[in-house]
Order: structure tokens, then sequence, then C-alpha cells
């Protein structure tokens, strides 16, 4: 592995594509190891199968969430190359949303999630163009990750001044579980798991097969490029924005039923996508997805063996030895 | 006030390693906790004078970011990257003494309680000037170390790195070593202040020493007075507790017409985001960096 110098100018050609083919191997060689881990504590693990199956589900649903919340991370940096620190907060503003619109106008949950994806368009369209857009272009990156910073303390607190901290709590009309592989699988996580699935789809599909896709490719692959070909490259940094907080929308919609609402709420899922987004590969939507289900995993299995907080230690672990390993993640482009 | 010279004191240590060593680090409060956490376990377990604490806190912090430096740097890690492992790094220790018995997990450790006022134990009554006059010495001693190490050659080999790390090697400079110098020095500071934060309020919990909050409250003040000066720092750290205690005593006896604000809480952070949001699109040298520019055209 050659220097990872990501954000010299002359480089940005060398930057994770948005959508690669050629992964096949990397998918493959991330299944066997994935299976050979899971026979082994199947086999090894001295845990009762049905409790394992269990780990594996939640792990499974769990991913999807994470993969929710990644997706719009990892679209972000791939685009802008900042590293979005408000995603946390974008997130529990997209469900203290859904549950203003659910309770003040009485709407199903699933339809003030649908509301929300325009709202949190503009508000992500609005915030680049008018803020984010001005501290852009500059070799360093450390404004822009400063000023997401800001909007992050900013969101959480407003929300707190707003709501106070007491728990809210969004009631989804097809709470309840379902039973499946002989363990109880809860219907929203299992909706928000397969939503993850197609917001992902929905996104491929947008940057492959369409103009602004074709543009936001453009701007990831070399902005300067782009700009001399006549891309409005500004105009497009806020879209993707505005795509990045459409993903935190859906994932805060979908989400809201089964997460207890405080200002903070989203606070830890900043971290698990930063985690997963490095993991796959920063820029990476498939890493994103992958990523997101090797946490979710990682988290339910290995709470198996260490309780409490330990599985998540695990994650960071993991993800500290892919940063020196392996730092364009399993997905990222080779340097 | 007191509080304010902890901002300060991290806030220096922190643009030791971000400001002049050019190293971004998101995860400050690795270096805070380890020093919060040195005092308050060697004290509390084994009756260890928590001056001494804080020294073994502060050579601590710097071995520990010493090694993860080293891995990072020798891994190549920048920009961003170097950002999001500090951040990880930080979350790490988080969780970690979140699940070690030996540091009372979530509950934290409560410091012994003295019947007197006691220098040798750094203890004192907490309404004390005691405690700001210490805190100010240790600020003076962090600037002191912090203009000596600017002005010294590591210091000044340390910015050329910063400023260009090919044309600084090509001369000769030892890019690694003086790197992890910086790291060292940053991080000693900074658990000198944590060591400070736990005997001052005599209680250390895993949010207190390794929050994410305790990371950011290293970089506002030191982004808001500017980055990579001396006095930009100090400024920011009074500005941001500045603002803070005013707006904590606005909320708490809110003048007339403005009684909805009893009470209010998250006011003051939020109000700081904005103005951290505004200094860093508008003045990106910070306030002591912008005048200081000002003044010399």
């Amino acid at each position: 592995m050659s220097k990872t110098t990501n954000f010299s100018p002359e480089q940005t050609s060398a930057h994770p594509p948005l959508l690669k083919r050629r992964q096949t191997r990397i998918i493959l060689a991330t299944i066997a190891v994935a299976v050979l881990l899971v026979a082994g504590v199947y086999l090894l693990g001295g845990q009762p199968t049905r409790l394992v199956n269990q780990a594996l589900i939640s792990g499974v649903l769990l991913g999807g969430v994470y993969a929710l919340v990644s997706l719009g991370l990892t679209l972000i940096f791939g685009v802008l190359h900042i590293v979005n620190f408000a995603q946390g907060a974008m997130l529990t503003l997209s469900m203290y949303t859904v549950f203003m619109l659910s309770t003040q106008a009485g709407l199903n949950p699933y339809l003030a999630a649908v509301l929300t994806i325009p709202i949190m368009f503009a508000f992500g369209w609005a915030f680049q163009a008018g803020i984010m857009n001005r501290v852009m272009g500059d070799t360093s990156h450390e404004r822009p990750l400063l000023v997401t910073l800001g909007l992050s303390l900013l969101i959480i607190n407003g929300l707190l001044m707003a709501f106070g901290g007491r728990p809210a709590a969004v009631e989804s009309p097809l709470a309840g579980s379902i039973s499946l592989f002989g363990t109880l699988v809860d219907r929203p996580r299992l909706i928000a798991c397969l939503g993850a699935l197609v917001v992902g789809a929905l996104l491929t599909l947008v940057l492959r097969k369409t103009p602004l896709g074709l543009a936001i490719r453009a701007v990831a692959a070399n902005d300067t490029g782009a700009a001399l070909v006549g891309v409005n490259v500004k105009r497009i940094y806020a879209m993707t924005f505005g795509l990045g907080a459409v993903c935190v929308a859906v994932a805060g919609g979908l989400m809201a039923p089964f997460t207890s609402l405080i200002p903070t709420a989203g606070e830890q899922f900043t971290t698990l996508a930063f985690v997963i987004v490095v993991l796959g590969g920063l820029g990476s939507i498939p890493g994103a997805l992958v990523g997101g289900l090797i946490v979710g995993l990682v988290q339910t299995v290995g709470s198996l063996y260490l309780p409490g907080g330990g599985s998540l230690l695990l994650v960071f672990v993991l993800f500290l030895l892919v940063l020196f390993l392996r730092p364009q993640g399993l997905f990222g482009a080779k340097q | 006030m007191v509080k304010i010279l902890i901002f300060a004191i991290m806030a220096v240590g922190w643009n030791i390693m971000s400001g002049y060593g050019g190293m971004f680090s998101f995860g400050h409060a690795a270096f805070f906790g380890i020093g919060a956490y040195s005092v308050a376990y060697l004290l509390s377990a084994h009756g260890l004078n928590p001056w001494f604490g804080m020294l073994f806190g502060a050579m601590l912090a710097a071995i520990v970011g010493t090694v993860f430096a080293f891995l990072c740097l020798r891994y190549k890690l920048e920009g961003s990257y170097f950002a999001l492992a500090t951040f990880a790094f930080a979350q790490m220790f988080f969780l970690l003494t979140e699940n070690l018995e030996f540091l009372n997990r979530t509950e934290g450790i409560n410091i012994p309680i003295l019947q007197d006022d006691s220098w040798l134990m750094m203890q004192f009554h907490p309404t004390s000037y005691n405690y700001y006059w210490i805190g100010l010495f240790l600020l003076v001693a962090a600037v002191a170390v912090s203009i000596w190490f600017v002005h010294s050659r590591p210091g000044r080999f340390t910015t050329a790195i910063r400023d260009d790390e090919v044309a600084a090697e090509s001369l000769g400079i030892a890019v690694l070593r003086h790197r992890l110098i910086t790291v060292a020095l940053s991080c000693a500071i900074t658990a000198i202040a944590g060591g400070f934060y736990t005997q001052y309020y005599m209680f250390v919990g895993p949010n207190q020493g390794f929050g994410m909050q305790v990371s950011v409250d290293a970089i506002v003040p030191a982004v808001i007075g500017g980055v990579g000066t001396i006095w930009g720092p100090l400024i920011g750290a009074v500005v941001v507790g500045g603002l803070s205690e005013t707006i904590a005593d606005l909320v708490r006896n809110p003048p007339a017409g403005l009684e909805f604000l009893q009470g209010l809480s998250g006011l003051d952070v939020a109000i700081y985001a904005i103005l951290l949001i505004i200094i860093v699109v508008f003045l990106p040298k910070g306030i002591y960096g912008t005048i200081r520019e000002r003044l010399r055209k």
C-alpha cells in the first residue's frame, strides 16, 4: 500500500468511485470469512443453537438499520470528501420531525416518514448551499468538519430546548413481531432493514441511470474536470448533501417506531456510521451495506460472549484494525 | 471560573498537536480521561498523592499518545482518517472504562473527602480560591511550555513539517520523531487538565473523562480563539467559558420579558455551536488570529 494522501487535489481521480462492478472477489472473501466465523460460533461456541439463531437474525436486522444511516454518510464523503459529523444529529432531527407529524397532525408514522423526505432534502440542500459551500475548496479538511460539528451541537441542543430531555415514543401501527426460523422478529425492525435495501438500490439507480447521477459521479471522480465540462459543482454539492439528508430522513422515519426518542438518540449512530463506512470503504455504497451487516453481526453475536458494552468495544477494535491495515476499506479503491 | 481554566489548559494542549503539529485530533478526551482516571484511581485505591498522580497521568498519556500516533503515522493515516482514528481511540477508552471493574464501570470514582483543606492532597473547600490559584498556575505553566516549545528547535521543525512535510524531510528533519514529540507534549498537558478536573470536582466517570463532549471542549476554544497561535486558545476559553456561565445565570434567573428561558437546558451549547460555525466560516483564523493579521497589515 502506498501513501493515502486522499486529500491532495492531484489525486482526486484515485478516489473510491461510488460504484464499482469488479468487487466479486472481496464479496466472496467476506462471505467466506463470515460463514466460517458463524459456523465456528455454532459448532464451538458452546451456546444454545436457538440463542445463536436469534443473535444472527437480530444482527442482520440491526445491520440493516446501521447501513441505512451509513448510506448518507458514505455518499457525502464520496462526493464532497468531507466527514459529516452531523449525520447522527440529522437522524435525530428527522425522527423528531416524524414524531411531530405523527402526534400533532395525527398521521401514520410511515406516511410522516415520506413527508419528512422533502423536508430533510431541503434542510441538507440549504445547509450545503448556504454555509458549507463557503468552506469547501481549500485543501484543509478541518473547516467543513468543524462546521458539521457545530451543526451537530446546534441540532442536539436545539431539540433539547424544544422538546426537553424526556424520552418520547412514536407508535407504529405495525408493531408486533413475527416468527422466522423459530426466532422472534420485531416487525418494524424488519421493515427498516428492507427499507435499507430499497434505499440502497434506489440510490444506486439514481447514481447510475440519471443525468444527476452522472454529474454527481463526475464531481466525485474529479471536481475540477467536472467544472470544466460545464457541471455546476456547487449545485451538485448541495444536491448530494440533500440526498445524504434524504437517507437519514428515511432512516429516521423507519427507526422512529423502535427508538426511544431523546435529543442524543442519534449520537451513537454517528460513531457507528463512521465505523461502517470506513469498514466498507469511504464513498462506497455496497461497502456501506456490507459494513452495516458486519457491524450489526459483530455487535449481536459478540454480545453472546461479552455482555454490556463489551461487544461495542469489539466493533471499535475492528475499526482500528481496518484503519491501520486497509484504510481504503473493503470496497474502497486501492490508492 | 475554574472551569474556564480547565478548558483553557485542555485547549492549549490540543493546540500544540493540532494547531502547531497539524495533526487534527478528535479524541483528546482519551488523554484528558487518562489524566483524570490516573489521579482518581491511584488516590482512591492506593492512596497516592494527587500531585504525583497528575504527573503519572501525564506520563501515561504521553506514552499512550505516542504509541497511538506512531501507529497512525506508520500506517500513513492523514486528514479525515487521522481525525476518525483519534475519535475511535477515545471511544474505545470510554467503552473500556465502562466495562472495567477496577475503574468502577459506569459509576465512576469518587475521591475520598478529607476533613480539612490540604495543599499536599490538593483538596480544599469547594468554594476555596486555592483551586483557582492552582488552575492558574497550571495554565501559566502550560502556556509557558507551549511558548518555549514553539520557539525551540523541535517546535520550529514541527511547524515546518506541518507546512510542507516533503520539503521538511528533504532538509533532513526527522519527521516522525518530531511529530511524536509534539503529540507526547500535547497529551501530557491535556492529561494534567484531566487530573486537575478530578481534584476539583472530586469525581470522575466515563462521560466526564472520556465522553465525546470532552474532545469537543478541547477543540472549540482553540478554534474560536485561533488555531496555531499561543493566545488563541486562552481567548477562546474565556469566550466559551464566559458565555456558558453567563447563560447559566440567565437561565437560572431570567430577566423580565425572558421568563420562558427559566430552566431551559441546551441554550449555552446551542449558542456556542452557532458561534463556532460563524467563526469557522467567516474568521477561519479565529478571533486572535484575525486580529493579529489585521494589526500586521
